[in-house]
């Protein structure tokens, strides 16, 4: 008998189909991995199995857990199962932790709920399951709070409040996507080793395939609320039937057509720039310290080229990007495009900011909810003394439209009605508009599922082609950055480690942080597709 | 518009702002009986058909009494929060522009200043200064809601200002002044609006309150509060003079604060999102 098995479930919310007929099973001592892009309905067969599912919804099917039907289940017996029996990772440390609870008090909390037992005993046993998440009692006290740990280390502690009662199944929604690579390999670990020790099922939901297929004994397809192909890791893999499946598979080792040779000459020059932050450590009059967040970075793009700057959070690379496009000062060293300093006399070069662009990585939120497409495309025309006007603009909008697969008829439309690829596309439209030599694309393709991300990384590369465009792409995603970019830098606290190639740097990296990211990296079996 | 009706709290509060808003500007046309001619032949008489609220301790009709002082309590409060939202509005969007800079810190500390003191006591002061009149009541009261709009346009904008929609703006070469107008002014609108309906609220309490102290509006303009602080000494033999002026306050702020919630509600897309 499984532990997990979920037989013909489907499920409606407010009479909108979520699930159709979905059917998964997991074993003791075994990874199930789920993928799926979003909306496939990978998260709500999770909600389904803990039935915490929104006001409204009908699920008919099966499920059931070590035999015992959870669909038919009371609200009472389901609390008591909820936590004991299943335990659950969220995608997002930051939140899924109470800021003003100690992490031992959390953790004891889950076994309170579950058993009378005395607080001390309880925080005991919180203590043990913290240990067992790698974090240990006499480096991080119990007495710690939240905020004084790092992405990872909370996520471990999620971690531990998920398996403090030794759960028989662990649900992890995406345990790694808001993390580094480099934590993002250790968690995985943590999560292998923790399924190895306790015999527990654990059911894995990722939207990328690579962080799937080196953990997975199983697998299980999703798209639009249907399986649509289930099997062991192993064959699936390498013997992959449905066209969907396939293209997922192709989708995240896709590798754009680039036609276009970078120039000799050297388009952006960035010379020992240094920025540093002050802070006060208490109140007004408190000690000052400063943080370098930028420190003596020097490189330099060449026209035409795609440069990938890579770098785990924190490293700088946000700073540096706004240094670049002017919107910070510089404490030492200098910006120059083309010979012209970015910033003169304190105040922006307006003619050089012009000629640069930015693509930010969050498609909902950069752009103002208030606006149509057109006034949200046309804003860089603030930056031209003489902007065009009438039908020269819609003319303008048209084009930039076009060019990025759109059409002129969305020009009057609200940024809600589009999905997350198409606003990226718009995105780059108003990057485009006013005919830019640099774009930075920072993370711009992060937040987007595989398949979307190859069609906008595909639009990226033919517009460099098209309109001799320089990038500067900014990821921390190692396999899209080797996809679109010919050379890289490897960025960590405020210095560059690295600089070369990026075929040469990935595949024969030099410096021990390098190696350690390319090591990190999750990929995808050698021998697929 | 449909989900406005479907709201709890909105509908009834709508309904009781429209009905005092609606008697208000019918005073301005037509009140059944003038407010400012005495009929001591009438006095207090206990509510009836010619009377529907019965009448005051000089024979004025308590329901026109009511209506004419609808107006002042509206106008009071309107042009009081309008003072607010002028000038607290701007200096909350230059602070969070220029966050943790010496006029952000001018700003903000100045706002501390104000917010501590109490609202009416510094009213009563400045009435007592510059002689007790509508006209004066309305800037004290205007005067303390500056800091209430201020803290909240900069605590909104602050959020906004880290959106990757400014920065772009930022990008696009866009200055503060133009950025906060262009796209954080229209995104704190609907926090402004609600917050709004609230100080409107409590600029009607603070106008009655002032009025029953005798610094609001003078005689021989009606005031709710005054008309309560008249009735006072003659609770035990007329009651209803006391009561009627009062459900109006009370109701009149209540419709008001369950508007300002209903609103809030409607217009928070989180909250929007989480009930259906």
């Amino acid at each position: 008998m499984s532990l997990l098995e979920i037989e013909d479930l489907s499920l409606e919310i407010h009479g909108e189909a979520i699930l159709k007929n979905v059917s998964m099973q997991v074993e003791p001592g075994r990874v199930l991995g789920v993928i799926g892009e979003s909306g496939s309905g990978k998260s709500m067969t999770a909600f389904s199995v803990l039935q915490l599912l929104p006001n409204g919804s009908v699920s008919r099917g099966r499920i059931a857990l070590s035999g015992r039907d959870i669909l038919n289940a009371s609200e009472k017996d389901l609390c008591s199962m909820r936590g004991r029996d299943v335990g659950m990772v969220f995608q997002e440390p930051m939140t899924a932790l109470n800021p003003l609870q100690t992490i031992g008090a959390q953790v004891a909390e889950t076994i309170l709920v579950h058993e009378r037992v005395p607080k001390a005993e309880a925080l005991a046993r919180a203590a043990d399951a913290l240990r067992r998440a790698e974090l240990p009692a006499d480096r991080f006290p119990l007495t710690r709070y939240p905020h004084e740990l790092s992405g990872g280390q909370r996520q471990r502690v999620v971690i531990a409040m998920a398996i403090a009662l030794r759960p028989k199944l662990l649900i992890a929604d995406e345990p790694t996507t808001a993390l580094d690579v480099t934590t993002q390999a250790q968690i995985l670990d943590l999560l292998k080793r923790l399924v190895a020790e306790d015999g527990m099922g654990l059911m894995l939901i990722s939207h990328d395939l690579a962080v799937v297929a080196d953990l997975a004994d199983d697998l299980v397809i999703m798209r639009s609320g249907e399986v649509v192909e289930s099997g062991p890791a192993h064959g699936l893999f390498r013997n992959m039937k449905h066209p969907y499946s396939r293209a997922l598979l192709e989708a995240s080792g896709h590798v754009p057509d680039r036609n276009g040779a970078a120039q000799e000459t050297a388009l952006l020059k960035v010379n020992s720039v240094t920025r540093e932050y002050q802070t006060h450590t208490h109140g007004w009059w408190g000690r000052t310290t400063h943080v370098r967040a930028v420190d003596t970075v020097s490189f330099e793009i060449r026209k035409g080229e795609s440069l990938g700057l890579v770098g785990e959070s924190g490293c700088g690379k946000s700073t540096l990007t706004r240094a670049i496009l002017g919107l910070e000062e510089i404490q030492g060293g200098e910006i120059l495009l083309d010979g012209t300093p970015v910033v003169s006399h304190h105040r922006v070069n307006r003619d050089i900011r012009r000629r640069m662009q930015v693509v930010f990585q969050d498609p909902y939120g950069s752009f103002n909810p208030r606006w149509r497409v057109d006034r949200l495309i046309t804003e860089p025309f603030h930056l031209l003394d003489n902007p065009p006007r009438g039908p020269d603009r819609d003319a303008a909008v048209a084009e930039a439209l076009e060019s990025v697969g759109l059409g002129a008829g969305d020009s009057r439309k609200y940024i809600h009605e589009f999905s997350g690829g198409q606003r990226q596309r718009i995105a780059i439209a108003r990057a485009l508009i006013i005919k830019p030599d640099l774009i930075i694309l920072d993370e711009a393709v992060s937040a987007l599922d595989v398949s979307v991300r190859a069609q906008v990384l595909d639009l990226l590369a033919g517009l460099a082609d098209r309109f001799g465009l320089t990038y500067l792409f900014i990821s921390h995603d190692l396999s899209v950055v080797r996809s679109i970019t010919e050379r890289v830098l490897v960025m960590k606290s405020g210095q560059i480690v690295e600089e070369g190639p990026t075929d040469s740097v990935f595949d024969k990296p030099q410096h021990a942080y390098t190696k350690q990211l390319v090591a990190a990296a999750p990929v995808l079996p050698a021998d697929v597709a | 518009m449909n989900r406005l009706l479907h709201n709890r709290s909105t509908l009834p509060g709508a309904l009781l702002t429209l009905i005092f808003a609606g008697a208000a500007l019918i005073s301005l046309v037509w009140v059944p009986y003038d407010t400012t001619v005495l009929n001591i032949a009438d006095r207090m008489k206990l509510p009836s058909l010619a009377h529907p609220f019965g009448t005051d301790q000089f024979g004025r009709d308590i329901l026109s009494m009511l209506m004419v002082g609808a107006r002042t309590s509206i106008a009071v409060a309107l042009v009081a929060v309008g003072i607010g939202m002028l000038a607290g509005v701007p200096l909350g969007l230059a602070a969070a522009a220029r966050k943790g800079s010496l006029p952000d810190e001018i700003i903000m500390r100045t706002n501390d200043l104000v917010f501590a003191f109490p609202s009416l006591l510094i009213a009563v002061m400045i009435t007592a200064v510059f002689g007790a009149s509508a006209l004066n009541a309305i800037i004290a009261i205007g005067i303390f809601n500056i800091p209430v709009f201020a803290r909240l346009t900069r605590g909104a904008a602050l959020t906004l200002w880290s959106r990757e929609y400014v920065m772009a703006a930022r990008v696009a070469g866009k200055g503060a002044a133009r950025i906060s107008l262009e796209h954080i002014l229209p995104n704190v609108t609907n926090l402004l609006i609600v917050q709004g309906t609230i100080q409107f609220s409590l600029g009607i309490l603070a106008e009655a309150g002032l009025s029953y102290v005798g610094l609001g509006a003078q005689p021989p303009t009606a005031s709710w509060g005054r008309m309560l602080a008249d009735s006072q000494t003659m609770i035990s033999l007329a009651p209803h003079l006391a009561i009627f002026p009062g459900m109006a306050i009370l109701l009149t702020v209540l419709g008001l604060n369950l508007l300002g919630d209903g609103l809030r509600d409607l217009l928070d897309p989180r909250l929007r999102r989480a009930r259906t």
